[in-house]
């Protein structure tokens, strides 16, 4: 059976926008109020991020709000906790993103047995090696129905990338140049080479890119080479405002969405 | 038993390479190519010559015999301290440094904790005339301040980190991140037996000369070439890695690892990895790892900048789990009367890491007749302001 990140690629392969939040971030309850109100402003795919307290992929943005979350108490238990009627609220694709330490103890089979039961459709950790998954939990993702998303970089080989491909079966996340999340520099999106690459492949998987995706100019930029893009460190800035939170994410939601619209 | 690394990059259970993708380019070219490099004739000609005339190897192996009268048993103390630069951490910087070039990279970053990488990677890449970055944490910069000076003295940069508990464990997450931002010019030099595999085999092989030089000098000196204990602390484990290596597969010679106890191992401040750690991953290794319930890493407190670090190095990790290595852990309290100890008996002052080793001379059970060899893994001037103070000798 095909779950929800599947079947939203089966409709769409274009001008998605996938948003990445912290969980327990501003406060500790936020995050459904904040998956709801994302979808509600149109997002297509939401990320939720597992705090780690040494997110070495991440800038100082996702730094400090999974400082803040982990303080305000966020932990897998918790998460699972808050999100365990989802189902009955909204069908828009979560992913769960984090890195595997905290998934390790909580222990790798249980996490995907849950995450499957509470109508999770994907997973993403940026630090579990290819060959692990592959090695030993990839039926374990299989049964559970979720898509395992990996990670590709300009510096990945065509033969790595391919291998990827093969093992992938959601979608695959483009990280648009070598940089840690947060930057703002225009040299990701303005890397066509790399994405006119990676599309003249003719992967199985459809790409979404992220990291450096910050307002509108440079989503349209990303989804101009994929499927869509991820925006996260921008979206947690906005989050960070003061005022009302729902108001919050509409603006910024608007704010990215406002071409296309046009 | 085995204990050198697999072709998958692990001992036992522990090591591998838990790097995000931004990495896995990088990581795996310098697998592909260390030992190849390293075994390539031109490269230990030019290893050795710099280790004999610039490092200044062999160091000596000294009988202290105060000290040995003392503990009642016969103590030899490798002389780390007289290397250049003042630690064991230029054998492992003269190597990788050797090794970045011959791939092609102009930029060099390093972490460190008590200066003395940071000192060693800044003077190798003086040496080379490549540009030095240094990742160190706020905390430290402040308590091992004249490495911090050396640093600069010798054209390096130092990059403060001011996230989480502002030492080496941060300091190793902004290098890191460093390597993530500059994929290709850039080579990171790792200070210890940790990170991902390539790194705690490749750091451990630069220091094994620390072994393979105790073994020709003990037989010189007392016609045997296996002592009855190898003592070393603990930060990351690379000194320790080094003074045991070739002695791993002789079970006759009892391995003593020393951590930092802290403020003692059940006062929450403390950086007993072994003895207050889970398995878990840092770094980009499977190791022990001091965390919490949810897999949050714990930070962790030594007053000795070198060994304040939450992990151990995947090697040490499996000498702990097999048994073949004992380990001990020292309070703040002990490494500085340890200090002081070697200071008069001996006229040789220790640097804070290394006294943990020392201090551990007391709880091992050496017999008379016992050959201990202490490795003396650096020099306490980097550390003078903190025993000036502690043992209130600063005239005021
Ligand atoms: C003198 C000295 N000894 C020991 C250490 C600890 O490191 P390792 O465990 O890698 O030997 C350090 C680290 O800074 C050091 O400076």
């Amino acid at each position: 059976m095909a779950n929800r990140i599947q079947n939203l690629f089966g409709q769409q392969q274009t001008g998605l926008l996938s948003v990445y939040f912290t969980a327990g971030y501003p406060s500790l309850e936020d995050t459904v109020p904040i998956i709801l109100e994302l979808e509600k402003n149109g997002v297509d795919l939401i990320e939720v991020g597992m705090p780690f307290s040494d997110p070495l992929a991440d800038g100082p943005t996702i730094q400090q709000s999974s400082e803040v979350a982990i303080r305000n108490g966020m932990t897998i238990p918790k998460l699972f906790e808050q999100l365990k009627d989802i189902r009955q609220h909204t069908q828009i694709p979560l992913v769960l993103m984090g890195y595997l330490n905290p998934v390790m103890q909580y222990g790798v089979e249980r996490f995907l047995k849950k995450a499957s039961e509470i109508g999770i459709d994907g997973i993403i950790l940026p630090d579990l090696p290819l060959s692990d998954y592959v090695r030993e939990y990839k039926p374990l993702f299989e049964v559970n129905g979720l898509s395992n998303i990996f990670l590709v970089t300009p510096q990945t080989p065509e033969q790595r990338i391919r291998e990827i491909d093969e093992h992938s079966n959601g979608f695959i996340y483009m990280v648009s140049s070598a940089s840690v999340t947060g930057s703002t520099g225009n040299k990701g999106v303005a890397n066509t080479a790399y994405f006119q690459r990676v599309a003249g492949m003719a992967l199985k998987n459809p790409g979404i890119i992220g990291f450096g995706i910050h307002d509108c100019e440079t989503f349209t930029q990303a989804c101009s080479h994929a499927s869509g893009a991820i925006i996260g460190s921008a979206f947690i800035k906005a989050l960070g405002k003061a005022g009302d939170l729902a108001e919050n994410i509409s603006t910024f939601i608007q704010s990215i969405r406002k071409k296309q619209n046009a | 038993m085995n204990y050198n690394v697999d072709d998958n990059g692990f001992y036992g259970r522990f090591g591998g390479a838990y790097v995000p993708e931004m990495l896995y380019p990088n990581v795996e070219e310098l697998r592909q190519n260390y030992l190849k490099i390293m075994a390539e004739p031109d490269f230990q000609e030019e290893l050795q010559a710099l280790l004999r005339d610039y490092v200044g190897r062999p160091t000596p192996l000294y009988f202290a015999k105060r000290l040995s009268e003392k503990y009642n048993t016969n103590i030899y103390l490798k002389r780390e301290d007289l290397n250049h630069t003042g630690a064991h951490k230029i054998n492992n910087t003269v190597g990788q440094v050797l090794l970045a070039k011959r791939l092609g990279k102009t930029r060099i970053i390093a972490e460190t904790g008590a200066g003395q990488h940071g000192v060693a990677t800044a003077t190798v890449c003086a040496l080379m005339n490549l540009e030095c970055i240094v990742y160190m944490g706020e905390v430290d910069i402040e308590r091992q301040a004249p490495n911090v000076a050396r640093m600069k003295m010798l054209g390096a940069t130092v990059v403060p980190a001011i996230s989480g508990s502002r030492t080496l464990k941060d300091a190793t997450n902004e290098a890191i991140r460093d390597w993530i931002n500059n994929p290709e010019d850039t080579y990171y030099i790792i200070g210890s037996v940790v990170g991902p595999h390539p790194y705690p085999d490749m750091v451990t092989r630069f220091q094994a000369v620390i072994s393979e030089e105790i073994k020709a000098q003990l037989l010189e000196k007392t016609g045997r070439e296996n002592p009855d204990y190898v003592v070393a602390c603990v930060g990351g484990g690379s000194n320790a890695a080094g003074a045991f290596y070739h002695f791993l597969n002789t079970p006759e010679v009892k391995l003593v690892a020393v951590e930092a106890a802290g403020l003692g191992i059940d006062s929450g401040e403390s950086a007993a990895t072994s003895v207050l750690g889970r398995e878990g991953i840092i770094h980009g290794s499977r190791t022990l790892l001091m965390q919490t319930e949810d897999g949050q890493v714990t930070e962790p407190y030594s007053i000795s900048a070198g060994l304040d670090y939450p992990g151990v190095g995947p090697l040490h990790a499996h000498l702990h789990q097999s048994g073949r290595a004992i380990f001990e852990s020292i309070t703040d309290e002990e490494a500085l009367q340890a200090v002081l100890e070697l200071t008069r008996l001996e006229g040789i002052i220790p640097a804070l890491e290394t006294a943990h080793a020392l201090a551990a001379l007391g709880n091992i059970g050496a017999k008379p007749d016992d050959v201990v060899v202490v490795n003396l893994s650096g020099r306490g001037d980097k550390d003078l302001t903190t025993y000036l103070d502690r043992f209130q000798l600063d005239g005021k």
